[in-house]
């Protein structure tokens, strides 16, 4: 699908490779340093050669211009040729101070609630029968409020960006880069399908044929994850004002949980079914809903997947292994170990299928419910393959946590139930996705269920029927939009190394506004669905007693036309 | 008292002791009450016309509620199931009504081969066994349904079929039916027992609102037909509140459910497995007191009785009369007792409640013009009301008298009062009297 629907000058954020369009072109956008070199003759500096060098390290298909130029590099035995980056031979040599920051950074978490909970750099799933955490339980985050990720002592992180010089949007780069930089989240790094490229172009992402960076960016993961962010965020203001408009009848908003959605979703094969409350779209649109197919069901028009019965924002997709919303609420719950129970013994009768989980998203509200218990307490005892992912969002409408439990958010629930589980920071997109990866491995072996509380925070209303400044102080919401919001953290993360900035930013959030208001429209347009599909669907076939109500309706309908029209 | 009877004449002193006596019945115990009869009042009670009649009203099993001037009380064994004794250790008693046809082949079903003796517990194993031998997907699970279940319905499953696929689950109905629901949803089929329809309410959520709904607000993408579940209903003789209740009309006030009940182990075979493979869920009530009273010929193969159609029990000319479950016991004995007074009754099974079949109610009751329904669960929105609802609607010129509903009262089940409460053969035989009557 092309989304490039504007003619707009394309910013340089990729580095240029040969020095003559380095002097050239004014708009590079690098670190200081290497522009610095820029300026200066190519043979003065260190920095210079070393840069370049390593981008004729680069193969050639990537070296191409902004302006569709091939710069196709001739092999010189001047010019020593390195097998590896340079980045890895130059973080050998000691940081120097202005590298590292004594930035403050934070030892504990407290979104909504006045409990404040230690955050930890390791990830520990803690195992039933393990000792649990005593007292509150940490919360593992890899990525802070600044976009950097954390040191294992907490005390104090280093500013990569100025170490590791941007690159072109490498994903395997950036991975190896943060993997030497990072040792202690190695593992995550490696084992991150947020890093891995895709194997064909993203059907989503802008293509651009003439592109060869484009190219390879419909295919970068991590740039996929941070334009569906802003894709969602930008959907929800669209339908919400939509709503206010009386264009549609009702939305909900993601506002501050886009880093749970595609962290999560990321992590999930596509055989893994998904069990959603209603505030997880981000999920749907991860895993290819379009634009189009979202606004469909929230306008109720004959394209709907749910024929125009249900409510806007009750998607569902079979599709895409998306089971339909429903508005009681943690009714999922019981059903997805019903789901995981099938999927554990279709895995021991065929070993050669691809081995599935399911997944169970909730709020800290519907941890409430009785089905959550029931739900745990099955899960456990009969050993199915799942994780239970509640979003601990600081609110259930109007009630906050305070009013919701006593004791220790959602996860402490856990070992009472003999089940694995881990508290995450829902705003951190590497380590929410970290924790799924692992407990879906975790549960796949063991097959057990793995439980996850994303600590995270409900920047909107709960729904276009909700005032929340009327239970909550604005002041707090603008805090979680202005410090902790994840696609502010996301943008931080990728700025650092250069691969995005305010135009590149601008240029994406314009593109995905344009795509849902088009989206919208052409949804708006379409007539709703067919009266018969009022009557279908309620039993696989219509009995008599159905096929009845529908003659009479109809004979009604044709003697009072001019009423119903 | 006695000392003041003396002064009365003969006649009415002895009905006057009768009174008194059944006073005393309700507070003194039986045995006590046997006793001072046999020793002292010999020679009352034996001057008393059918004194044989009475004598059990007097030791307090069971007394008439008419009057004594129209005792027509049926000419059966009294059941000792009724008691409400303390130290009564018999054996629970068959229930007292014979199965109707118990061992000639029935002409509404075709020759399906060869048969076996079968009560009800064993036919629906018969069932289960069934439908997990021919579906490799098929799960049966609930509480204490491993070791063979409370009513022996599963036993021996989990032996031949194996840990994983017949199983406890904790105590919970809405973890039951919710988990049936999710592995339906995915391709399976799922079996669940609800341990008595009494319990069936935490479950409510998951029935209503997911099970009944998920098809059709899914816009047909995903479904949950293979959900069944299995759960005991309808009165024991002993239960009380909360092991006799019929819930069927909670169930059928829910479009998208299957609702079933069975009465007898020859159609609850045929109409569970149909259940089971039926694409829409279904919800399948036993009657409880038939799981070792009624014994029929069953056949051995596996054979389907459709859903969403009635069975017309026996042919008739002048009433209509429609149940359901075990209730058909004591209508076919009303038939029976009134065919003897020369009334000639068309008995129709619903079988299923949801959706029901409504043609065949109505073409009958338009041949007979009197209908009579008839069920356990309280009169006041039952089911019954529904039949008579809409058969009003569709056969009004075709009604000689008012449709009658015979059933249980606006009171939770209660446990000595039950033979009270219980719409049984001589309330029954009344209201077809009665209709009889308006008719003329």
């Amino acid at each position: 699908m092309m989304l490039r629907v504007l003619n707009y000058p394309k910013p340089a954020i990729r580095r240029c490779s040969s020095k003559k369009m380095r002097t050239s072109s004014s708009t590079i956008v690098c670190s200081s340093e290497a522009a610095a070199a820029a300026a200066t003759t190519a043979s003065s500096s260190i920095a210079a050669k070393q840069h370049h060098r390593q981008f004729s390290s680069l193969p050639h298909h990537l070296a191409r211009q902004n302006n569709g130029m091939v710069n196709i590099f001739v092999k010189s035995t001047k010019v020593p040729r390195p097998t590896l980056p340079k980045t890895f031979n130059r973080l050998k040599k000691p940081l120097k101070e202005e590298d590292v920051t004594t930035q403050h950074v934070p030892s504990h978490l407290s979104y909504a609630s006045n409990k404040r909970m230690p955050i930890t750099s390791e990830m520990r799933i803690v195992q039933p029968g393990e000792d649990t955490p005593s007292g509150i339980w940490p919360v593992f985050r890899m990525m802070d409020e600044s976009g950097n990720f954390r040191q294992p002592d907490n005390s104090r992180h280093i500013n990569v960006s100025k170490i590791i010089p941007p690159n072109h949007h490498d994903l395997l780069q950036l991975q190896s880069a943060l993997t030497i930089q990072y040792p202690h989240f190695k593992h995550h790094f490696l084992s991150s399908g947020l890093f891995q490229p895709s194997k064909n172009p993203y059907p989503d992402m802008p293509l651009n044929k003439e592109e060869a960076e484009a190219a390879d960016d419909v295919k970068n993961t991590l740039l996929r994850a941070h334009r569906q962010m802003i894709r969602l965020r930008k959907m929800d203001t669209i339908l919400h004002n939509a709503q206010r408009q009386g264009r549609i009848s009702f939305y909900m908003t993601h506002h501050g949980e886009e880093a749970i959605h595609m962290g999560s979703a990321s992590a999930l094969s596509p055989q893994d079914v998904i069990f959603a409350q209603y505030r997880e779209a981000g999920l749907l649109m991860w895993r290819g809903f379009t634009l189009e197919q979202f606004c469909n069901q929230c306008f109720s028009n004959d394209h709907d997947l749910g024929k125009g019965r249900q409510m806007p924002i009750h998607y569902g997709c079979r599709a895409l292994n998306y089971q339909t919303v429903s508005s009681p609420l943690g009714t999922q719950i019981t059903q997805a170990v019903g789901a995981a129970y099938k999927f554990k013994l279709d895995a021991m009768n065929n070993k050669e299928k691809e081995a599935a989980i399911s997944i169970v998203y909730f709020g800290e509200g519907a941890a409430s419910t009785i089905d959550f218990h029931s739900a745990c307490n099955f899960a456990a005892t009969l050993g199915t393959p799942m994780i239970f992912f509640c979003r601990n969002n600081g609110y259930a409408i109007s009630t906050p946590v305070e009013d919701q439990y006593a004791g220790d958010g959602i996860i402490s629930r856990a070992p009472g139930y003999g089940m694995a589980g881990i508290r995450v920071d829902g705003n951190d997109v590497f380590a929410v996705h970290a924790a799924v990866a692992e407990a879906r491995k975790l549960a796949l072996e063991t097959s057990a269920p793995v439980m996850i509380e994303a600590m995270t925070y409900r920047q909107g209303h709960h729904s276009t029927s909700d005032d929340s400044s009327r239970y909550r102080d604005m002041d707090e919401v603008q805090a979680a939009h202005d410090v902790t919001d994840p696609i502010l953290r996301m943008d931080k993360f990728l700025r650092h190394y250069g691969w995005m900035d305010d135009d590149a930013v601008a240029l994406i959030e314009d593109e995905e506004r344009v795509a849902v208001l088009r989206a919208m429209e052409a949804a708006e347009a379409r007539p709703g669905p067919k009266l018969d599909t009022m009557f279908t669907d309620v039993y696989h076939e219509k009995p008599p007693h159905l096929l009845r109500q529908e003659t009479e309706l109809r004979q009604h309908l044709k003697r009072h036309d001019i009423v119903y029209h | 008292r006695l000392v003041v009877c003396n002064a009365i004449t003969k006649r009415r002193r002895h009905c006057l002791v009768a009174h008194l006596m059944l006073n005393l019945a309700n507070v003194l115990n039986a045995k006590m009450m046997a006793t001072l009869l046999s020793r002292r009042y010999k020679s009352i009670t034996l001057s008393f016309h059918n004194y044989q009649q009475h004598l059990p009203a007097i030791i307090g099993a069971r007394s008439s509620y008419y009057s004594s001037s129209a005792a027509a009380t049926p000419h059966y064994q009294e059941a000792a199931y009724n008691n409400n004794r303390d130290d009564d250790q018999s054996p629970p008693q068959p229930f007292p009504y014979e199965s109707y046809n118990p061992t000639n082949p029935d002409p509404n079903y075709p020759s399906l081969g060869p048969t076996s003796k079968l009560n009800l517990f064993q036919s629906i194993n018969s069932a289960l066994h069934t439908s997990l031998s021919t579906d490799p997907t098929a799960i049966l699970f609930g509480e204490d349904v491993a070791f063979g279940g409370v009513f022996r319905t599963s036993q021996n499953l989990r032996e031949e079929f194996g840990s994983q696929r017949v199983f406890n689950t904790p105590l919970s109905e809405n973890g039951i039916a919710g988990m049936a629901i999710g592995y339906a949803s995915v391709g399976g089929t799922a079996i669940g027992e609800i341990q008595f329809a009494d319990y069936i309410f935490p479950a409510i959520d998951q029935i209503v609102n997911e099970m009944a709904k998920f098809r059709y607000r899914s816009g047909n993408q995903w479904s949950c037909g293979g959900v069944t579940l299995r759960t005991p209903c309808g009165a024991v003789g002993h239960g009380g509140l909360y092991h006799s209740q019929s819930p069927e009309a909670y169930l059928c006030h829910t479009p998208g459910l299957v609702v079933v009940m069975p009465r007898g182990p020859r159609c609850a075979k045929g109409l569970l497995l149909s259940s089971i493979r039926c694409k829409d869920p279904v919800i399948f009530l036993e009657p409880k007191i038939l799981y070792r009273s009624a014994v029929e010929e069953v056949p051995d193969a596996d054979y389907e009785i459709p859903l969403g159609k009635a069975e017309i029990m026996q042919k008739g000319t002048d009433v209509t009369i429609v149940g359901w479950g075990a209730q058909l016991r004591r209508l076919q004995l009303a038939c029976d007792l009134a065919s003897k007074e020369g009334i000639s009754c068309e008995l129709i099974d619903l079988r299923t409640l949801l959706p029901w079949d409504s043609e065949t109610i109505i073409r009958s009751v338009k041949k007979t013009g009197k209908l009579i329904v008839s069920h356990e669960a309280p009169i006041t929105c039952g089911f019954g009301a529904e039949v008579a609802a809409t058969l009003q609607q569709e056969c009004f010129f075709h009604l000689e008298a008012p449709i009658q509903r015979v059933a249980g009262y606006d009171t939770p089940f209660p446990l000595v009062a039950e033979k009270y409460y219980l719409p049984d053969e001589t309330k029954n035989l009344d209201a077809i009297r009665k209709v009889m009557e308006l008719a003329k």
